[in-house]
């Protein structure tokens, strides 16, 4: 039986509450006080009084929405005491900063995952697994159609496509936070030494990246460069840049998108891609499952996404679970 | 690499290549790369020239649900909408033998019987990665043919060669997968394939719309009524008689009394009729026939069928399509005195010397099976296709356009458990269909039931209400009349569509072309 918690966390559509701290985690409306998981904007909004969260992730937040005047940064690892709550935040591998929140009173821990994967990730800290008695999860992938293959051999095929094509540039959609910088980190480590050239929107997010210490290499604006010289170069843009005026001044240009939504056709045909590449920064099936597996909660509650296919496995697998139904959580453009 | 991972490459880039000219080049670049016979095969199942006994979609679900949790496939199922490709992710293969090539696949799905189909699919499938289970599953269900696939596979094909597609659409019909001689030929290392014993289709003779009635020179032309039925041609070689459909499908068991009355050898052009009270009977009546395996004695008394000739391509085995029209008429009119007028008739010349005389007939047609006139070059060869200037058509009713179906919604009310909402598309330049118009009406009980059931078995993709469909199916489209419009992609906006007809006789890259609909709103 999982402990009863309800006396100080609280779940409604808004979010997760501590009326004893009174503070929200990842709200969708400004709050006095809020504990942020990460920076995507489905998590982490502007306008907060107090914000707790780490370090990258306030930075990212300040490059988003400005100065955050409130910002409290709390390492990985270390706790504070709110409203007499312990609270303390432990790697998530999604994105630079990402966190879970781990929750404990009365002998009681619940840890709020946020989004998170279990593969490797060169631009961030790997998932910690948290031992607890509830463990909130993500379920953007829920489903046993999403295996996302390794990320390295994405990047390979990409990279063979563009050395089959050298009169032609590879340009590759990717979310601007998180998944763009991962994507450069993975050219690199394939050995790709050439600059990667960057679209406007993508290019403050990539210099704090490298500010905090995450190494991409030699990266430059696309604007103001002849389709000449971008002639089998990678060229990164996010998503919605991929058919607009924007992508037609490049050099017929491969269009790739990196995202675990490209694991299915149709999602893919409709991004328009003609190069999907299965990138994710959220958990698949299998990550999710072995992690429910590896924790064994007395309880498992699910957030956001395909949350009646894994509420069916936990059945199947003697764990108690239940959908939160939250609002404001979307498929990010992951 | 086997080859059944190099033709579901082919279908990946397919599905995901940009443009036309794309995916010509794919289809080229896979046929030169790929030997035989496997790139043979792969050719057929592009064409829908490959005749698997078809696995049920029914005998795949019992596989999967063996091994993956009901509840997570269905759900699985919902999110991604297309069989083939769910249970091509959710498959979790029984690593160990080497992965099977096209030929093999194609080979062991050919002899398939009813009692041996589940574990021959789960052992090919467990040899398979996800692409290639993709591609296994398609080919097992026939379902590979997408959109202008044929005509698009076979121009790839005469790409990849230097060759004339004409000459390639001349043969095609003549030879079987996996196209052995017709790769030699291609390849210069035998001669053109002879032919000429056999009972071929060959590609007919297409009519533009007529769009500018005042510029015709009318002495130039002859003029004959456009039947309302289904295009056909009757072929006879050396005894041995055929009857083919619009797209050479071999229509032959389904019109049996036709086939078998066609006394000489020939190759006529004409249209289908059903024979009604005096007139020409209704279309429906003809819809009826089509798509019969078999045909009872019942239906063919209550629906008989003959060919109304209009044009003549062989006279015995004397290929007379470089001779002119008029020249070519004569001769059809001498070939089809010899035939029982039960089974063959003429379609007569109509006598009209101006304008104004083809407008008066056009608008009082004596039989309500002709929906309009034909308007012919007197000198004009046979030519496959549709050429400029040579043949016209000119509708009754002008509104009126062939599109292809792409998405229904179910309807509203006492239609809410039917897809009754259609939206439509014409092929733009570049060989995508762009929607032009929605309609939800003009259509029988017995219609809409029918289309329904279409929309149900040919869903490719699911948005909550609304079904993308294969894009397969022509709809004739009746509109008051058509105007520019932001309201669709097309830039063109219809008023007052309604579903005419059902054309399951017309291929679906034969339908009109935005182009040709954006002249009509002038
Ligand atoms: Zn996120
Ligand atoms: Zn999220």
């Amino acid at each position: 039986m999982a402990p009863d918690v309800a006396d100080w966390l609280t779940v409604s559509p808004q979010g997760l509450y501590l009326p004893t701290a009174d503070a929200w985690i990842d709200p969708a409306r400004p709050m006095a006080r809020a504990i942020i998981t990460h920076g995507h904007s489905d998590h982490a909004r502007g306008g907060h009084g107090e914000v707790l969260a780490t370090a990258e992730t306030l930075a990212i937040m300040a490059e988003r929405y400005g100065a955050q005047p409130g910002g409290r940064p709390l390492a990985h690892g270390e706790a504070v005491n709110l409203g007499g709550v312990r609270v303390s935040l432990h790697p998530a591998g999604h994105v630079l900063g990402s966190a879970q929140v781990r929750l404990e009173r009365d002998g009681a821990v619940v840890v709020v995952s946020g989004d998170y994967k279990r593969s490797a990730d060169p631009t961030c800290a790997p998932f910690e697994p948290v031992p607890c008695d509830i463990f909130v999860t993500e379920a953007t992938f829920a489903l046993p159609v999403f295996r996302h293959p390794p990320a390295e051999a994405e990047v390979a095929r990409a990279l063979a496509v563009l050395a089959a094509n050298p009169e032609r540039c590879l340009l590759i959609g990717a979310y601007a936070l998180g998944k763009a910088q991962r994507v450069v980190a993975l050219l690199r480590a394939a050995g790709h030494d050439a600059p990667v050239y960057l679209h406007g929107a993508m290019l403050k997010l990539m210099a704090l990246y490298q500010q905090l210490g995450v190494e991409l290499g030699d990266l430059r604006p696309a604007a103001g460069m002849p389709a000449e010289a971008l002639r089998g170069h990678v060229v990164m843009a996010p998503p919605s840049a991929l058919a607009d005026r924007w992508s037609r001044r490049l050099p017929d240009p491969i269009t790739a998108m990196a995202s675990g939504w490209m694991r299915v056709r149709a999602r893919a045909r409709q991004r328009g891609a003609e190069l999907p590449l299965v990138i994710s920064d959220h958990a698949d099936w299998d990550e999710l499952t072995a992690t429910v597996l590896e924790l064994r909660p007395k309880a498992l509650w699910v957030t956001h996404g395909r949350e009646d296919a894994l509420v069916h496995w936990c059945s199947m697998h003697q764990i108690t679970a239940r959908a939160l139904h939250l609002v404001g959580r979307e498929d990010e453009a992951e | 690499m086997s080859s059944l991972s190099g033709f579901s490459a082919l279908l990946a880039g397919l599905s995901f290549a940009g443009g036309r000219n794309a995916k010509l080049k794919l289809i080229a670049d896979w046929l030169v790369a790929t030997p035989d016979p496997d790139r043979g095969w792969g050719l057929a199942a592009l064409t829908g020239g490959l005749d698997l006994p078809g696995v049920k979609p029914a005998l795949i679900r019992a596989l999967i649900e063996e091994r993956v949790d009901p509840l997570l496939f269905r759900l699985s199922y919902d999110y991604v909408g297309d069989l083939a490709e769910t249970v091509s992710l959710l498959w979790e293969p029984r690593r160990g033998d080497e992965a099977p090539g096209l030929a093999d696949v194609v080979e062991r799905l050919g002899r398939l019987s009813r009692g041996d189909g589940p574990a021959v699919l789960a052992g090919l499938l467990d040899r398979l990665d996800e692409s290639g289970r993709y591609a296994l599953l398609k080919l097992a269900t026939g379902n590979l043919r997408a959109g202008a696939g044929a005509r698009l596979a076979r121009l790839g094909f005469a790409q990849a060669f230097g060759l004339a597609v004409d000459d390639v659409e001349e043969l095609w019909h003549g030879i079987s997968p996996p196209y052995a001689e017709l790769f030699r030929w291609a390849e210069g290392k035998s001669d053109r394939p002879d032919l000429s014993t056999r009972p071929l289709f060959h590609p007919f003779m297409l009519a533009h719309a007529l769009e500018a009635p005042e510029e015709l020179d009318v002495a130039a032309y002859s003029a004959e009524w456009k039947w309302d039925g289904i295009r056909a041609m009757a072929v006879r070689v050396a005894g041995e008689a055929r009857l083919y459909s619009r797209d050479g499908n071999d229509i032959s068991r389904m019109f049996p009394e036709v086939t078998s009355a066609l006394c000489a050898d020939a190759v006529l052009d004409g249209e289908l009729l059903v024979r009604g009270d005096g007139a020409v009977g209704s279309f429906n009546a003809l819809q009826q026939r089509l798509g019969r395996k078999t045909v009872s004695a019942a239906m063919l008394e209550q629906f008989p069928v003959f060919l109304r000739c209009y044009d003549l391509l062989f006279d015995g085995c004397e290929d007379v399509r470089q001779l002119p029209l008029m020249e070519r008429r004569a001769r059809l009119a001498d070939v089809v005195r010899g035939m029982d007028p039960a089974w063959f008739d003429l379609s007569p010349d109509l006598e009209a010397g101006s304008l104004q005389a083809l407008a008066a007939l056009r608008a009082a047609p004596p039989d309500p099976a002709i929906e309009g006139l034909m308007l012919k070059r007197r000198d004009s060869a046979y030519v496959a296709g549709r050429r400029a200037g040579l043949w016209y058509k000119w509708k009754r009713d002008a509104m009126t356009a062939d599109c292809v179906l792409m998405y229904a919604q179910r309807g509203h009310g006492k239609r809410s458990s039917f897809y009754s909402d259609f939206t439509f598309g014409a092929w733009a330049a570049d060989g995508a269909l762009l929607p032009v118009g929605k309609a939800y009406f003009g259509f029988t009980d017995a219609e809409l039931k029918w289309l329904d059931q279409w929309v149900r078995t040919h869903t490719t993709n699911r948005f909550g209400p609304v079904r993308e469909v294969e894009k397969a199916l022509v709809l004739e489209v009746a509109f008051d009349s058509i105007a520019a419009s932001t309201r669709h992609k097309s830039g063109l906006a219809m008023r007052f569509p309604r579903i005419a007809r059902i054309r399951t006789d017309k291929p679906a890259a034969q339908a009109d072309t935005v182009e040709g609909l954006r002249r009509q709103a002038g």
